[in-house]
């Protein structure tokens, strides 16, 4: 008892008398990331953490422009099959290595050829990155490609240190060193990721906390309790139906985004065993089947509101959004029509629903929906990793299948719908819309690309390989003590002037 | 120790003929009421299609989870379907996976421990050694495997749930065998050329009873709970069909703006399970034959 | 006892041993490809069939199986797909966390169940014994993220009381760690002490009829020593077995209540796991716990001969 007392006036002591307190910014997440390596990382939640601990060569602005970061300035060549890039000086990697054009070339050779790289098919493009200079690197291209700054402002351009990663290999990812305001200090799977500040940042100024916590916590309703209580200072996804009470809360701040993502139905078109039924042939009845979804009503009812009907891949907000093709409204007189057109009044289809709650929801929204114009949809609820097996090998009718999305246009639709597209399980192919596509590619001006999506999106609006249905909104809260927070469409969270008292 | 062989040896007196029993769980005031809530849900259950309640699955967007209120007296859920009526059909699929699991499991689980425990050996190892490694698989495995080869449905996830609640019956069983095995009364019987089959039946089973009839009251309501975690998986009651425990997982998500969504399967799986525990209770005490009135 | 315990632990090797081909063999069964989940979006079949070569996956069954056995003997337990960590430092992280948790709830559970059992069935019939059976299994139908959610809304958001989540291990700040500790140990002891609490009653109910308990009772004892001393003690059968069962599902991990207070235990990361396909982490902790389970058996099957000695022989 008395050790005790006396202990506690000890830290009471230390706590009065000792310098200021450091501050630690404890950030709850939705899920436990995978390996801390951009390179080998495939989830979400992995940028987030990246965005703290890896500067890119370059980043994005909150309305999605591309601005310097590691790299100061940039010129594409007059025929776009080169990218030179100026450096920023004095620049040092965690460990102290410097950055320099040297290092770029390692890490862009990492990222293409690390044989576990993830990283491969968005680097596709780059033939060859030479050092121009101490501080100029070459991107020399195969062909002309747009989207490659955006891609250098994502996981491709996040430099780590050569030093480390020629040392660790595949170990980097449980020690990794970057060029970012904050450096890695321990993991503990499931149950946190602390950074540090990195006194060496060339940026240091803007970075206004010591150490970062991330805290996995699944469970939304969890998350924001443990924000209420104040266990943590900022939370990411919560959830929509949860928006009112977090701005009604005299506690906490409110922030979101409009997502550059989309959730949608990806049909099997000619995948294997799935093909082959009525509604993978006629594309009537595709259509008669996004007719019959009232995406505003199904926006209200399982997100309150808080996310954006949508019919492509950009939202409507976007400025790559086709205005010629707006959200279709709900029309089952349309839809039985366009049945009769194709000769059924009733279409039996199976719904593959990946196993959360809330896909559960939309599922059977949709199945009630869908059900005046005479479709029967059957769900089918399955765990991911069952679900994507099933979806590669063309084993599914209709998929519920949600993308994070990235900054060019390009890479939410090229991998999904071009013949070859990496990610095209609908096995959906048309040579006039694979030359849209690479005309998209092949530019860097921005009207003469979206001339070439819009086209595209004329032969998709009429084929559906891909029925969109809404953008989802990031949304942050946060405890007041916590100023300086600016919201991204691409979710992500970046500390740069994030400060709390 | 030799107390310990007089009183087990007072347990086997001659088991109660059936109509003792019944005449005593009929004057057991509590077992009746259990037997009455139990009754109750049973019925709602099977006159379902009858009763004057809207279609569990019609939706209205303009309903959205909705408080109790005169047209719809348990309020609605998330999608504007009446919770009244979800209720009354979920008790279909719920006391279905509660029931029939269980029943599944003492069905299989008991014998085998009773093998188990009273001829031991090498049996016996094999026996428990196979339930070692029932028990160190995670539930979750068998569960996505018996999806993805038996496919989704309600048989299927009673068969999961049964599976993985064997080991508890299977070792409640026997280690009530081993207790009774070395008694005198045994012995005796076995030296008076008595058939393993008639020991076990009639001086065994009797005393390893009342464990196996708590437990088995005490499993529904885990059976029931765990039906909603396959129904996630694709095992199970498949959406938009109700069953509790896949409302309560659904409710999850909105315990602070829609309580009533978690309370209601909330309160029927806590009367069925106070239901079938004390109608267990009654008949723990029917069959015990020290029990008297 | 020795001699009978030494037998016993030797008897667990081919037990192991049976487990983990189960386990192995599991890689067959379950649909889902590994290396498809984590190539993520990364589609190159360069870089999937790299994994698969790399993991082994392409190898018949019994040659992984042979290497893994072979790293396992050598204390390598291979390497977390998803994260590249080594799966013997997710155990090493994790076991004491798991253990803490385990342990706490066990003893929660005990504390209240046993009692009241042993007090509802004394008083059987009584306004006590409805009041504690009913408490008992309203523990046991409120399902855990109810009752979690709700405590956290309680006693973290609204009194303060205690830390929301996040674990402190004990070595560090003990107050703290019993603290985070409180309110999900509180969670499992409460649904595992209605089960202690029925199977306390109805053991309880069987032997206070006993001829043994009424010789004791005309012997002049006190009721408390009676009921304690002397009908307890033979009671605890089921009450052993079930503890032990129970132990050893703990120390497997609790998944909701671990992702509802945010504790890296066990449970969540095997579920994690198995739907990531991360085999290597699967099959090391499945290891773990078989462990957990065959002591657990053994240690219930010793307190029987405790409980009875004349079961010795026939062990």
């Amino acid at each position: 008892m008395k050790l005790k007392s006396l202990a506690f006036a000890l830290a009471i002591s230390a706590a009065l008398t000792g310098p200021a307190l450091a501050t630690d910014l404890r950030i709850g997440i939705g899920e436990d990331p995978d390996a801390l390596d951009p390179d080998q990382s495939r989830t979400f939640v992995g940028e987030v953490i990246f965005a703290a601990m890896c500067d890119k060569l370059v980043n994005i602005t909150p309305d999605l422009t591309i601005i310097p970061q590691l790299a100061t300035d940039w010129n594409w060549s007059g025929d776009g099959t080169e990218l030179t890039m100026d450096l920023r000086k004095g620049v040092t990697f965690q460990d102290g290595t410097p950055f320099n054009a040297q290092a770029v070339v390692d890490n862009i050779d990492r990222s293409q050829h690390l044989p576990e790289s993830r990283r491969k098919s968005e680097l596709t493009s780059v033939k060859s990155v030479e050092a121009a200079g101490e501080y100029q690197v070459k991107f020399n291209l195969s062909a002309p490609d747009a989207t490659l700054l955006a891609t250098l402002a994502a996981r491709s351009g996040a430099m780590m240190s050569p030093t480390a990663f020629k040392k660790d290999g595949l170990d980097f990812a449980n020690h990794p060193v970057c060029a970012g305001p904050f450096e890695f200090k321990s993991r503990v799977q499931q149950d946190r990721i602390v950074l540090q500040k990195y006194p060496g940042y060339w940026d240091a100024d803007k970075i206004k906390v010591d150490t970062v916590t991330y805290l996995p916590i699944p469970d939304a309703t969890v998350r924001l309790a443990n924000l209420r209580s104040g266990d943590l200072d900022i939370i990411e996804r919560v959830a929509p139906t949860d928006a009112q009470s977090v701005k009604d809360d005299p506690s906490l701040t409110y922030a979101d985004a409009p997502g550059i993502g989309y959730q949608g139905l990806t049909i099997n078109i000619n995948n294997g065993t799935g093909a082959g039924n009525p509604f993978a042939k006629s594309n009537l009845l595709r259509q008669a089947f996004s007719l019959s979804i009232d995406r505003d009503a199904l926006n209200q009812v399982v997100f309150n509101g808080a996310y954006t009907p949508g019919n492509q891949p950009a939202s409507p907000k976007s400025p790559w959004y086709d205005q010629d093709l707006p959200v279709p409204a709900r029309d089952v007189a349309k839809a039985e029509a366009l049945m009769k057109q194709a000769g059924v009044d009733r279409v039996d289809l199976q719904l593959t629903v990946p196993n959360n709650p809330q896909s559960m929801q939309l599922a059977q929204v949709i199945q009630s929906m869908v059900a005046e114009s005479g479709f029967k949809l059957n769900i089918k609820a399955t765990e991911f990793a069952t679900m994507l097996a099933a979806q590669t090998a063309g084993d599914y009718q209709a998929d519920l299948v949600g993308w994070s999305g990235y900054v060019d246009p390009d890479a939410n639709l090229n991998p999904f719908v071009t013949c070859n597209g990496g990610i095209n399980d609908s096995k959906y192919c048309d040579p006039a819309l694979d030359k849209l596509m690479q005309a998209g590619r092949a530019s860097t001006d921005p009207a003469a690309r979206k001339k070439a999506y819009d086209a595209a999106r004329v032969i998709l609006d009429r084929d559906l390989p891909l029925i969109y249905l809404y953008h989802p909104t990031w949304i942050w809260a946060m405890g007041k003590k916590v100023t300086g927070f600016v919201p991204y469409p691409d979710g992500l969270i970046r500390l740069e002037g994030v400060s709390k008292s | 120790m030799t107390t310990m062989a007089a009183e087990l040896h007072g347990v086997v007196e001659a088991p109660p003929s059936e109509n003792r029993t019944w005449k005593k769980l009929r004057s057991n005031r509590s077992a009746l009421f259990g037997f009455a809530i139990v009754f109750f849900f049973v019925a709602i259950a099977a006159l379902a299609p009858v009763l004057p309640i809207p279609d569990p699955t019609a939706t209205n967007w303009g309903l959205v989870r909705k408080a109790p209120s005169a047209a719809h007296w348990l309020g609605t859920d998330e999608l504007g379907r009446d919770l009244l009526s979800r209720m009354v059909w979920g008790a279909q699929a719920s006391l279905l996976a509660g029931v029939v699991s269980v029943f599944i499991t003492v069905a299989i689980g008991v014998p085998i421990g009773l093998v188990a425990g009273y001829f031991g050996g090498w049996l016996d190892q094999i026996i428990s050694r196979v339930t070692d490694a029932l028990l160190a698989t995670p539930f979750l495995i068998l569960a996505i495997a018996l999806a993805a080869f038996l496919g989704p449905s309600l048989t299927n996830a009673m068969l999961a749930i049964g599976l993985s609640a064997m080991p508890i019956f299977i070792r409640l069983t026997r280690g009530q065998v081993l207790a009774v095995k070395t008694e005198d009364y045994v012995e005796g019987a076995r030296a008076i050329g008595l058939g393993h089959f008639r020991i076990i039946m009639r001086y065994i089973l009797p005393n390893v009873f009342s464990p196996i009839l708590v437990q088995s009251t005490l499993s529904i309501a885990v059976a029931i709970i765990a039906e909603a975690s396959l129904s996630f998986l694709g095992l199970g009651q498949q959406p938009p069909a109700p069953s509790w425990g896949s409302m309560l997982n659904v409710a999850k998500d909105f315990l602070e703006q829609a309580p009533w969504m978690a309370m209601w399967p909330g309160i029927a799986i806590f009367l069925v399970v106070i239901g079938f525990n004390l109608l267990g209770d009654g008949l723990r005490d029917a069959l015990d034959p020290r029990e008297t009135e | 006892m020795l001699r009978y315990i030494g037998k016993r632990l030797l008897i667990a090797i081919p037990t192991l041993i049976l487990i983990s081909i189960f386990v192995f063999s599991l890689q067959k069964l379950l649909p889902g490809d590994p290396a498809l989940v984590m190539a993520g979006e990364e589609r190159d079949p360069k870089v999937i069939e790299y994994i698969r070569e790399k993991y082994r996956f392409n190898d018949p069954l019994p040659y992984q199986y042979f290497y893994w056995v072979n790293g396992v003997v050598h204390g390598d337990f291979g390497m977390s797909l998803r994260t590249n960590q080594p799966v013997l430092t997710l155990i090493e992280q994790k076991l004491p966390v798991t253990i803490q948790l385990a342990l706490m709830s066990m003893i929660l559970a005990l504390l209240i169940g046993i009692p009241t059992g042993i007090l509802s069935a004394v008083k059987k019939g009584t306004v006590v014994d409805y009041i504690a059976n009913i408490v008992a299994l309203s523990g046991l139908s409120i399902p855990n993220f109810w009752l979690g959610i709700m405590l956290i809304l309680l006693v973290s958001v609204r009194l303060h009381w205690l830390p929301a989540s996040g674990y402190v291990s004990p070595f560090v700040d003990p107050w703290r760690s019993f603290a985070t500790m409180l309110m999900p140990s509180f969670v499992l002891g409460s649904a595992i002490s209605s089960a202690f609490m029925r199977h306390t009653r109805s053991a309880m109910l069987s032997v206070l009829k006993s001829d043994y308990v009424r010789t004791a009772r005309a012997k002049g004892l006190t009721e408390t020593i009676v009921v304690l001393k002397h009908a307890f003690r033979n009671a605890l059968i089921p009450i052993v077995t079930l503890g032990a069962l129970i132990f050893g599902e703990l120390l497997a991990g609790a998944v909701l209540t671990e992702q509802i207070f945010t504790i890296p235990g066990f449970g969540k990361l095997i579920v994690d796991a198995v739907f990531n396909r991360d085999y290597s982490v699967v099959q090391g902790m499945v290891l773990c716990t078989a462990v957990a389970f065959i002591v657990m058996n053994l240690v219930a099957d010793v307190l029987y001969v405790v409980l009875n000695p004349r079961l010795r022989d026939t062990l």
